[in-house]
């Protein structure tokens, strides 16, 4: 029952603000799903207290309704509760219901505030679905409705055609990442005959060695499913080549950023591999494709996060790179690895976006850092909450302690896991996420520089003067949040020369960054020892497989010190160059920039993967297109069918026409050849 | 020589032939048109009657006779006809008659 | 050569020439005069095979009525005098195949026709009376249907003729009674008329 509630409350939330929200008004829509929410999240840190400490063995499953049977395949709408569940269930609807407050206060001024709520409720109750689902069609189900939400939530301001761009660009993207998982889902079932969680994983073991003859070779059976399902991870979790549509993701408005491409939807595929641990176990070619694709992303979009301009793209590529680290640490065998970096990440990366949106609006819909810079004074208890998530997601901590900062104890844990593997890609890997480190640690506080710090680059009155002030300051907030005086165009780069103050913002904004930063600190010490520490049998039971072979977590407590050392010194190294170059010496980025013109460009132009996907996939694709509609359809089908037929039947009657002339002699003509016809044909032929 | 049956009948023939053609290389006006109908019904009684003196038969006379009528009265409709037809177009020039186009 | 077959020669070869003439005249009154013509020679053809009472109605009722008719007619219109061969030669290929056709059939039927038995039988010697007579003989008996028939179709075309071209016009008339039953109350007025006024 407590399940059923905790996934269906928000599906009550989007079926009210959906379905009557306009009626009843844009403030009750708030309140119900915020509510909703609210009491889902409750109930959800109990089932995690329930499970993840209490006394059940393994996965219990809580059956809902039955959806099809057809043939063999069977599938049914239950919900499978093991402590992997219940962890997933703590993070989505603990960051959507600060997401949705904090949305009450950053979307005020917004006219289709039901929708959005709508929207964000049923993204959540996409992502329950997905992370309780108890069979490969239920979680596909929640996977496709998590990116039809993000498709929805992209494209909320619809009037804006770069936001449909975008929006259609994560949804096709997506697409190709869910093709592979559905070909996944049937070579599994083709494999076990079941797509039941529980009948798949109990015949994984049997299905270790076997080979299937695919794509004119042999290959060994499991290997290509758990490749096809991870294909599916990489779409959803914007890995190294199916990443291009987050950072564009971002023209939605930042509540949705911070939800879905932050703390939920983007870590389906961390989830999900996670899930599938028993399938993966007996895969290892595949785990070091994981690994390897995961290290390559997270070096890949720190590099780019290095030259980002806009406050919310280098939290994006800061997003795609901890993905990667995430992939790393399953890579290696250490599902919980991931799955902790996971629960913390969703903590410091949900804080930063939040955070951002509040610079965002407190600049009036600035979002471009270079037009920012000093706000520490305007707005203080954003920079402290942003102070705090960047210490976070850079590393801070006590090194060979477990005490620190989130991002410390999961990220660590990760770099000394690589190190610890010796299973294929890993040396690769350590390297990668060491040097990605440095990059993270670089571009965070890089952002923390420009945006609060230095001189500033936009104009208002100067905070001193706030008794004079009062009255415009005063006027300008009243007018702010009144919404009448400005022009609604929200998330683009608004006029720098504004000339109103910039302001904190309200108190329901701010609550969910406390909250958020709360974790951010404490979340990794408090959860250490459950979930990768010496409560991890305790903890996880049975949720997690590892093989009989895997040993990584008690290899990587035996790392040497500078392994363990590596990611604090990469982090030290990267904010003393960001401190340098952005505080001591602000003229140095511009010369780096001018002096390496070619890297800077590659950087900035995101590897120029954006370009190549354009000229190897879109201009074919709109080529292939071009040429089916205008070849196939017009000329072909409607050249032979409708249009062309009615073209031929005007072209006879045309002709026909003619014989009509009205002119009597010609009709006669007419009657004395058919006389004549008459008389041939009865005097050779007919009646005798 | 004699003039036998088969003069008469090419005679009537040849008259059948100008008639017409007189109606379909008609040019000029409506009359034109209704005379060549006089000239065909008229070379099918020069037959008739030829027949009936050959076989010595009233009947093809007979026949001739109510031909001759039908052929006063289709003459006398068909220039009532055309007289309307001049009031309300005020031409009959065969080319100007081509309201049946279609 | 026999004296019929000189006036057989003579009579078609006449018929022949005015019938071209009737589609060929250019002006329409002469058209029409053709067309008498052509109807004298059939006749006088008519007269030569011994049918003397159809050639005296072709006289009386052709030229005298159908032809005055036509002329009428022509006379009334406003006949153009119209060029002749005007798209003639446009027609002239399909004409003339059609042309040939049709001759090659009416020879074909010219030279192999035969009488039927049955009505070789049925032939009754000649009675030893005029054609006149015997053409009466028979028409008022056995085709007395289509001659009453025949009748019909003459009162249609003359009901016909009239519907089609009378014009209502308002023709003044006199109404004898009206006149006789005039009185001075309703038919005349005193007016008192000042002097140096007038009406």
């Amino acid at each position: 029952m407590l399940y059923d509630l905790i996934v269906f409350l928000p599906l009550v939330g989007f079926l009210i603000a959906g379905l009557v929200g306009n009626q009843i008004g844009a403030r009750p829509s708030e309140i119900v799903t915020t509510s909703l929410l609210g009491l889902a999240c409750v109930l959800a840190w109990i089932g995690f207290v329930q499970v993840g400490l209490g006394q059940t063995d393994h996965a219990f499953v809580v059956p809902v309704a039955n959806w099809f049977t057809s043939g063999k395949m069977a599938a049914a709408w239950a919900l499978r509760i093991d402590t992997l569940t219940v962890v997933m269930l703590v993070v989505v609807t603990t960051v959507s219901f600060l997401v949705h407050l904090y949305s009450i206060g950053y979307m005020h001024e917004d006219p289709s505030r039901p929708r959005f709520f709508a929207y964000l409720s049923m993204f959540t109750f996409a992502m329950l679905t997905l992370v309780t689902a108890d069979n490969l069609v239920q979680m596909f189900f929640g996977w496709e409705g998590v990116g039809l939400a993000s498709y929805l939530l992209i494209g909320f301001w619809y009037e804006r055609p770069a936001a449909n761009a975008a929006a259609i660009k994560a949804f096709v993207v997506n697409r190709v990442g869910d093709f592979g998982f559905a070909l996944g889902i049937f070579l599994v079932f083709a494999l076990t005959g079941s797509v039941s969680f529980d009948a798949v994983f109990g015949a994984a073991p049997n299905l270790a060695g076997k080979t299937i003859h695919v794509f004119g070779g042999n290959f060994d059976a499991l290997t290509v499913a758990c490749l096809l399902l991870f294909m599916g991870a990489m779409g959803k979790s914007a890995q190294f080549l199916l990443h291009t549509w987050l950072p564009d993701a971002m023209e939605g408005p930042t509540p949705v950023s911070a939800l879905i491409h932050a703390a939920t939807m983007v870590t389906a595929g961390v989830f999900m591999v996670a899930r599938l641990s028993p399938l993966f176990e007996f895969a290892p070619v595949a785990l070091s494709v994981v690994t390897i694709v995961g290290a390559t992303t997270a070096f890949f979009a720190a590099t780019v996060g290095l030259v980002q301009n806009d406050i919310k793209r280098v939290v994006a590529y800061s997003t795609c790179s901890q993905l990667g680290y995430m992939f790393v640490g399953l890579g290696v065998g250490g599902y919980s690895l991931g799955i902790f970096h996971l629960f913390t990440h969703a903590f410091f990366k949900a804080l930063l976006f939040l955070g951002a949106g509040s610079v965002i609006h407190a600049m009036h819909h600035e979002q471009d850092m270079r037009n920012m810079g000093g706000l520490r004074k305007e707005i203080p208890f954003t920079f402290w909450m942003m102070v705090i998530g960047t210490l976070a997601l850079t590393g801070v901590g006590v090194p060979f302690t477990g005490i620190g900062f989130a991002g410390f104890v999961s990220k660590d844990a990760i770099i000394e896991a690589a190190f610890a593997s010796n299973r294929p890609g890993a040396v690769y890997a350590f390297l990668c996420v060491v040097v990605a480190a440095g990059f993270t640690a670089f571009y965070s506080w890089r952002l923390i520089f420009m945006t609060f710090f230095g001189e500033r680059h936009w104009s208002g009155p100067v905070p001193e003067y706030k008794e004079g002030e009062a009255g415009e300051v005063a006027g300008a907030t009243a007018g702010h949040s009144g919404g009448a005086g400005h022009s609604h165009a929200p998330e683009e780069h608004g006029d720098p020369s504004h000339g109103h103050a910039a302001h904190e913002s309200p108190m329901v904004m701010l609550i969910p960054l406390a909250v958020l930063a709360l974790g951010s600190v404490l979340a990794g010490v408090a959860f250490r020892y459950l979930f990768i520490g010496g409560g991890y049998e305790g903890f996880w039971k049975d949720a997690l497989f590892l093989a009989q072979n895997n040993h990584i977590l008690e290899n990587m407590e035996r790392a040497p010190w500078l392994v363990s050392a590596s990611p604090t010194l990469a982090m030290l190294i990267g904010v003393a160059i960001a401190y340098y170059m952005y505080i001591v010496a602000p003229e140095a980025p511009r010369r780096l920039a001018e002096s390496n013109p070619i890297l800077y460009r590659f950087l900035l132009n995101k590897w120029y993967f954006d370009e190549l996907y354009d000229l190897i996939f879109v201009r074919p694709a709109f080529w292939i297109g071009r040429l089916f509609w205008r070849g196939g359809d017009g000329f072909v089908i409607d050249g032979f069918g409708p249009d062309g037929v009615s073209a031929r039947v005007l072209d006879v009657t045309r002709n026909v026409v003619r014989l009509q002339s009205g002119y009597v002699y010609h009709y006669a003509f007419a009657m004395l050849i058919g006389v004549a016809a008459l008389a041939t044909w009865y005097l050779f032929g007919g009646i005798r | 020589m004699t003039v036998g049956l088969s003069h008469y009948l090419t005679l009537a023939a040849l008259l059948f032939t100008i008639g017409v053609a007189g109606i379909v290389i008609n040019r000029k006006n409506i009359i034109v048109i209704l005379m060549s109908i006089e000239l065909i019904l008229l070379s099918v009684n020069i037959n008739l009657v030829a027949f009936s003196t050959a076989f010595d038969d009233l009947t093809g006379q007979v026949f001739a006779l109510f031909i001759l009528t039908v052929a006063a009265a289709e003459a006398a409709i068909g220039l009532a006809i055309l007289v309307a037809y001049y009031r309300n177009r005020g031409s009959i020039a065969v080319e100007d008659i081509n309201a049946l186009k279609g | 050569m026999q004296a019929d077959a000189i006036f057989f020669w003579i009579f078609s070869t006449v018929l022949i020439l005015s019938a071209l003439a009737v589609i060929l005249a250019r002006n329409p009154v002469h058209s029409v005069l053709f067309l008498i013509l052509s109807f004298v020679c059939a006749a006088g053809l008519f007269l030569l095979v011994g049918a003397e009472f159809l050639a005296m109605i072709l006289i009386v009722v052709y030229v005298g009525a159908v032809a005055v008719l036509f002329l009428f007619v022509v006379m009334m219109l406003d006949v153009d005098f119209a060029e002749l061969r005007q798209g003639f030669l446009q027609y002239l290929p399909i004409g003339g195949i059609i042309a040939i056709f049709v001759a090659f059939e009416l020879g074909y039927v010219a030279v192999g026709w035969s009488r039927s038995p049955a009505a070789a039988a049925a032939a009754s010697p000649p009675a030893p009376v005029s054609n006149t007579a015997a053409l009466g003989r028979v028409l008022y008996t056995q085709y007395f249907f289509y001659f009453q028939g025949a009748g019909l179709i003459l009162l249609t075309a003359m009901i016909g003729a009239i519907v089609l071209t009378l014009r209502h016009r308002v023709v003044k008339r006199q109404r004898i009674s009206e006149q006789v039953a005039r009185n001075p109350a309703t038919a005349v007025e005193l007016r008192k008329v000042p002097s140096r006024v007038g009406i």
